[in-house]
Parts: C-alpha cells; sequence; structure tokens
C-alpha cells in the first residue's frame, strides 16, 4: 500500500462517515435539550427515500433535502407532542416510529428501487484540497461533508460558548433550575427536537442523495441505531459525536479490507463488526470495570483519562417536566 | 347517556378507525380501490380453512415471545432483544434436528427444551450487559439481535450449508421426527397451540399471584423504592429477561419445526419486533395478548395475499398495525387525556 492509496482511504473515511455525523449531531442537540429522539432508524429510512423520491421529481438535490429535513422534523414532532404534551413514553413513541418509518419507507418508495436518481456534485476547494494528505482528506469533497464541518462546529459552539447553549442544556440537566430563571423549558425542548429531528431527515437524505446513492428496501437499515450508540459514546457532545462517527467509518473501511483480503472467512467478521463495536464503546464508557482500569494507571493520568473515556447522560434525559410539580413555585 | 360515557364506549374503535382510514387513503393513492384491497387482506387471512391454520401458525410464535415481553415490560425493561432471543432459539431447536439423534418423542422434547435455553441465555447475555457493564438493555439487545442474524447466516451458507451446495436458502430438511406433528397439511402443530395457552395461564398466575410477580411490579414501578424493600435489582433484571427469553426461544423452535422444516435465512424476519407492538397495545394485561396477537397475525398474512393480488408492497400491513398502535400509546386511555386537560392549566403558571 502507497501514501496515495492510504490518502485515498483517509479520504472515503471522511465522506463515508459525515451522515452519520449529521445525525449524531442533531440526536445529541435533542438529547442535550432532555428529549430521547429512539426513531432515528425509522426517520432515516424514510427520509432517505423521500430525499431520493423528491430529487429525482424535481431535479434538485436540494428540494431532496429540503423534503427529508420535513420528514425528520414531522417525526421529531410527533415524539415531542407525544412526550410533552400528551405525556406518554417517549421510548414507546419512538419505537413505533422506528417501524412506521421503516414500513412506509418500504411501501411510498416501491416504485422507485434501484434507478438513478439526483446526485449532490463533487466541488473540490481551490488551494485548500491542494494542501499534501489534509487537502484530498478534508477539502476535495462536496457540499454535504463542509456542512457536516460547519454543523459540528457550530452545534458545539452553539451548546458551549452561548447563553441560548446555556438554555438548551440546562432544559436536559436540570430544568427547575431552568424554569425558575424563566426559561420556557418545554418550548425549548419542542424547538431543539424539531431542529434534531431535521439534522436526522438530512443525514437520511445524506445517503440517498450522495454517499450510498439510490434507494433500495432498508436502504439505510440499522444506521439509526448506530447513530444513537454514537451519541452516547460521543459522551453528548456534538465534536466527540462527530470523532466517534470517523471511528466508526474507519473501522467499517478496516473490516473491508480485511474482507477483500479474506473473502471466504470474513464476512461474517465484516458484518458484526458494526454490532460489536456498539457492545465494546458502550461498555468502555459505562461499566465499572473502565474505572477499575483507569485506576491502575499512575495517578497523575487518571483524571485526564476518566475524562476521556467516561461520560454522563444529562441529568434528566427522557424525562418529564411539568413545571407546577417540579419545584417551579 | 351523557356525551361523556357515549365517548368512552366508542373511543376504542377511533384508532382502529384512523389505521384504516390511513391505509385506505395509499391504497387510493397506488391505484387499488380500498374495498378491494381490504377484501384481498380480509380473503388472504380468513378465505378458506387453510388460510385460517395459516394465520394460527404465524400465531403462535408470535403469542409466545408476547407474552414473555409481559413479565419482562412488568419488571420496567425493553426487551428489544426479543428478536434475537427467537432466532437464536430457532437455531439451538435446529441444531439437536442436524447433529443429534434421540429415541421417539425425546427428540422434540430436547428441541424445544434447548431452544428455551439458548434464548434464555441469550436474554441472559442482555441483562448481564445492562446489570454489570450498564449497558441499556435496548442496546445490548439490538446488537446481539444483529449477531444472531449474522450467525443464522453464516451457519447456513458455512457449516450447515446442504451438501448439493449453494442456495443460501437455509439447511437440509429436518427428519420428521424432529419436527411438530402437524395438522393436516397445514403449518399449524396443535401441539404449539397449547403452549400459548399454557404460557397465557402460567405468566397469568405469576403476575397476579406470586410474590416474585409482585417484586417484578416494584422493580418496574420504582427500582430505588424496591431496593429499600430488598428487591434485588439485578437478579430480578437478570430472572424476568431470561424468563422472557425462554418464551422467545420456544417460539423460534416452533419456527423452525412447523412453520419451516429447516433453519432459513430470516427465520423470525421481525416477529420479535412485532410482540413488542402486541405488548404495547395490550397495555401489558396478559389475557388480551391471545386476540391482539391474532389480529396482528391475520393483518400480516392478509397483506402477503394483497401483495400477491395487487403487487402493492406486504408492507402495507406492518403500516396499518404501526398507525394503530403509534395512535393508542398517543391517545389511548380516554381518562389520562382528560387528565392533561385539567392539567394544562396548571402548567403554564407564568399566565
Amino acid at each position: 500500500m502507497n501514501d496515495s492509496e492510504l490518502v485515498r482511504i483517509l479520504s472515503s473515511i471522511v465522506l463515508q462517515s459525515t451522515p452519520l455525523a449529521i445525525a449524531v449531531c442533531g440526536e445529541t442537540i435533542t438529547e442535550r435539550a432532555g428529549v430521547v429522539n429512539l426513531s432515528l432508524d425509522g426517520t432515516m429510512l424514510l427520509s432517505a427515500m423521500v430525499g431520493f423520491v423528491a430529487g429525482l421529481l424535481s431535479k434538485s438535490v436540494w428540494v431532496g433535502f429540503l423534503a427529508a429535513a420535513g420528514v425528520g422534523a414531522l417525526f421529531a414532532f410527533i415524539i415531542a407532542f407525544g412526550s410533552i404534551r400528551l405525556r406518554k413514553d417517549q421510548f414507546a413513541v419512538g419505537f413505533v416510529l422506528t417501524l412506521l418509518g421503516d414500513e412506509l419507507s418500504a411501501f411510498l418508495g416501491q416504485n422507485y428501487t434501484r434507478i438513478p436518481g439526483q446526485k449532490v456534485s463533487h466541488l473540490g476547494i481551490p488551494l485548500l484540497k491542494d494542501i499534501p494528505i489534509l487537502g484530498p482528506m478534508f477539502f476535495d469533497h462536496d457540499l454535504v461533508v463542509y456542512f457536516t464541518f460547519i454543523l459540528v462546529g457550530v452545534t458545539w459552539w452553539w451548546m458551549f460558548r452561548t447563553q441560548h447553549g446555556l438554555r438548551l442544556r440546562s432544559a436536559g440537566e436540570r430544568p427547575e433550575a431552568g424554569f425558575v430563571r424563566g426559561i420556557n423549558v418545554n418550548r425549548l425542548r419542542y424547538i431543539y427536537t424539531l431542529v434534531g429531528g431535521s439534522l436526522v431527515g438530512i443525514a437520511g437524505a445524506a445517503y440517498s442523495l450522495d454517499i450510498k446513492l439510490g434507494w433500495s428496501e432498508g436502504h439505510t437499515r440499522g444506521l439509526g441505531w448506530i447513530a444513537l450508540a454514537i451519541v452516547i459514546f460521543g459522551g453528548w457532545s456534538p465534536i466527540r459525536g462527530a470523532f466517534g462517527a470517523l471511528l466508526f467509518g474507519a473501522s467499517k473501511a478496516l473490516a473491508a479490507a480485511l474482507q477483500r483480503r479474506f473473502p471466504e472467512e470474513s464476512v461474517v467478521v465484516f458484518n458484526a463488526t458494526p454490532w460489536v463495536l456498539m457492545i465494546a464503546v458502550l461498555l468502555l464508557v459505562g461499566s465499572d470495570a473502565t474505572d477499575r482500569l483507569i485506576a491502575l494507571v499512575p495517578r497523575r493520568f487518571q483524571s485526564r483519562l476518566r475524562q476521556l473515556l467516561r461520560v454522563r447522560p444529562p441529568g434528566a434525559l427522557g424525562t418529564l417536566f411539568i413545571p407546577g410539580e417540579a419545584g417551579g413555585e | 347517556m351523557s356525551l361523556g360515557r357515549i365517548a368512552r364506549y366508542l373511543w376504542p374503535a377511533v384508532p382502529v378507525l384512523i389505521a384504516l382510514v390511513i391505509t385506505g387513503l395509499l391504497l387510493v393513492v397506488f391505484g387499488v380501490s380500498p374495498q378491494a384491497g381490504f377484501g384481498a387482506m380480509l380473503r388472504g387471512a380468513f378465505g378458506d380453512q387453510s388460510r385460517v391454520l395459516s394465520v394460527t401458525a404465524f400465531w403462535v410464535p408470535l403469542a409466545l415471545a408476547s407474552v414473555g415481553l409481559v413479565v419482562s415490560f412488568t419488571a420496567g425493561l425493553w426487551n428489544i432483544g426479543v428478536e434475537g432471543q427467537i432466532v437464536i432459539g430457532a437455531i439451538a431447536a435446529s441444531w439437536l434436528a442436524l447433529k443429534f439423534n434421540f429415541s421417539g418423542p425425546l427428540q422434540i422434547i430436547f428441541e424445544l427444551l434447548a431452544a428455551m435455553i439458548a434464548g434464555a441465555i441469550w436474554a441472559g447475555v442482555t441483562a448481564f450487559l445492562k446489570t454489570r457493564g450498564k449497558v441499556h438493555e435496548i442496546f445490548g439487545g439490538l446488537a446481539l439481535n444483529n449477531l444472531a442474524i449474522i450467525f443464522t447466516n453464516y451457519l447456513i451458507s458455512g457449516p450447515w450449508q446442504p451438501p448439493e451446495g449453494g442456495t443460501f436458502r437455509g439447511t437440509v430438511p429436518f427428519p420428521t421426527k424432529a419436527l411438530l406433528p402437524l395438522y393436516g397439511d397445514s403449518r399449524l402443530s396443535p401441539i404449539s397451540v397449547v403452549m400459548v395457552i399454557a404460557a397465557v395461564v402460567i405468566v397469568f398466575l405469576l403476575l397476579r399471584g406470586s410474590y416474585w410477580g409482585l417484586k417484578l411490579k416494584a422493580l418496574g414501578k420504582n427500582p430505588s423504592s424496591a431496593f429499600l424493600l430488598g428487591v434485588s435489582s439485578e437478579r430480578e433484571t437478570i430472572l424476568a429477561l431470561m424468563f422472557c427469553g425462554a418464551l422467545a426461544g420456544l417460539g423460534g423452535a416452533v419456527r423452525v419445526t412447523s412453520w419451516f422444516d429447516s433453519l432459513r435465512q430470516s427465520i423470525s424476519g421481525g416477529i420479535g419486533y412485532l410482540a413488542l407492538l402486541v405488548v404495547m397495545l395490550s397495555a401489558f394485561r396478559v389475557l388480551l395478548i391471545p386476540f391482539i396477537a391474532y389480529f396482528f397475525s391475520a393483518v400480516l398474512n392478509g397483506s402477503i395475499t394483497l401483495q400477491l393480488r395487487t403487487q402493492l408492497h406486504s408492507s402495507l400491513g406492518g403500516i396499518l398495525t404501526g398507525v394503530l398502535v403509534l395512535m393508542v400509546l398517543l391517545f389511548g386511555e380516554l381518562r389520562q387525556l382528560k387528565r392533561f386537560s385539567e392539567g394544562r392549566v396548571s402548567s403554564r403558571p407564568d399566565e
């Protein structure tokens, strides 16, 4: 393997990871506000299908992305409305939407499978793309990839460096404290659930219009669940989440390379990789065994290592906030 | 009769109507008249005796898995891994059917037992990941579902591949004595219906009258106070999931020994996920499970006939059940809806 081949692989890992990074970013926003949108797998399937068909019919990828974002926002609205307004179990509603999105995508998209459609066009950034190694890796792609870079950065900045972000995090961390300071917690939860859901929709269309072109039944099946796990692995931070998506893309590329090398034996390994990885990383960030391992390293590295490996969910994640009852008055 | 009372009696019909209207609209959009579409579905489910038997045969594993899920849901656990527990049960039963030879009825009895043990162990892994590894059972279960399916495909295309080779569809058919005795030339085994009835009765009594049932309820309602009462959340979590896994595994065995006669690629094909919907619709009342599961089985079998007749994708049945469950989840229980509209006043203290 020579240098240019390695660069080509790295570049494709960055490209392949972008839709997942968008979905992780969206769900991170939603969960930071305290709502769990469990429907990611179904949302992505349906939005990938709708995005592809809308793009095909309008001959514009942007209409496709817009339609997909609408699908994502609609599913997110059902979850927000169900949990905030109707006070129903958001996990149950999210799970039903997962299956419903899958079935709807199979039914509505049945006449559009395996046909050519629109594709986001390639757009290298002049000058930047000529930087050795980093250029082809990050700046010789298309607008979806650059959008992802900006999205991750802006989300991080919004979340951790602005007043709005402070309010967003208070809604998910300690809603009663935010409420006392005059924040309309449930309105914020509506807004951020819708924003997060739209991004998940865009991620679905990023597959069908760019990274994994076209539509077929079950086109992105499984990836929504992967994204949900990466949100946890990413410690509910958009940058760490994007890093997790990259890591996932890299391990998949590695498994694919292995499969080319040993085609007979390794198809099992290739297919099993994402799911073994899912369990492994969740064990790493969650289990007590990690704490015991950290205790073995020299003391001065311990706190940094703990910060690196351990995560803590937002305090009020997945719970209802009813102002009158939650110490608001 | 007051308007409220009428509304209360008619209320359960509303989600069904909404689901029918939405699927009817989809039929119209795709150029099939609703009468023809729903007619094909109805005939596909109940048109003649063989279809009724087919619906019943499909119903058995669905009902078994759903009954098991009532136990794990009672303990407050989201056993999404039920799909994989069905698959692993099917694999275990197939293993005995293909590789062992016991005399007479022992063969099938051991197959069923092996399937239950395998399902329980597979669920136990999810439980252990949760209690010891802090991996939420949704993620642990989901990963194990996919691993079970990948394992099936590996077995079919590798070690258990039929000697004539490469169809990748399934193993060789099991010998007759390794299969459940079937009714006529249907795919239904009367014994498997007895299993469902037994499972319903056992779980009903367990949750209604046993100390263990009480502990599970305590755990499901409020884990921290259950802990104070001396309920070991770890033990009860593991046992509840393993109980569900055993019933799901039994369902998997029924799939390979009566619905099919061999281990196939999509041996469960989503029965576990369907079972989760059944249980949500039942609001965890085990006596309702057989009826709801039967309705689901009829819709699914009907939508396969719909696909044969009209070329429309059979996912329409899944859309019908999905919309139905969504509507019941969101707007079900009139009383709760009412309490909410009273609560709305106090939820805006700033106005």
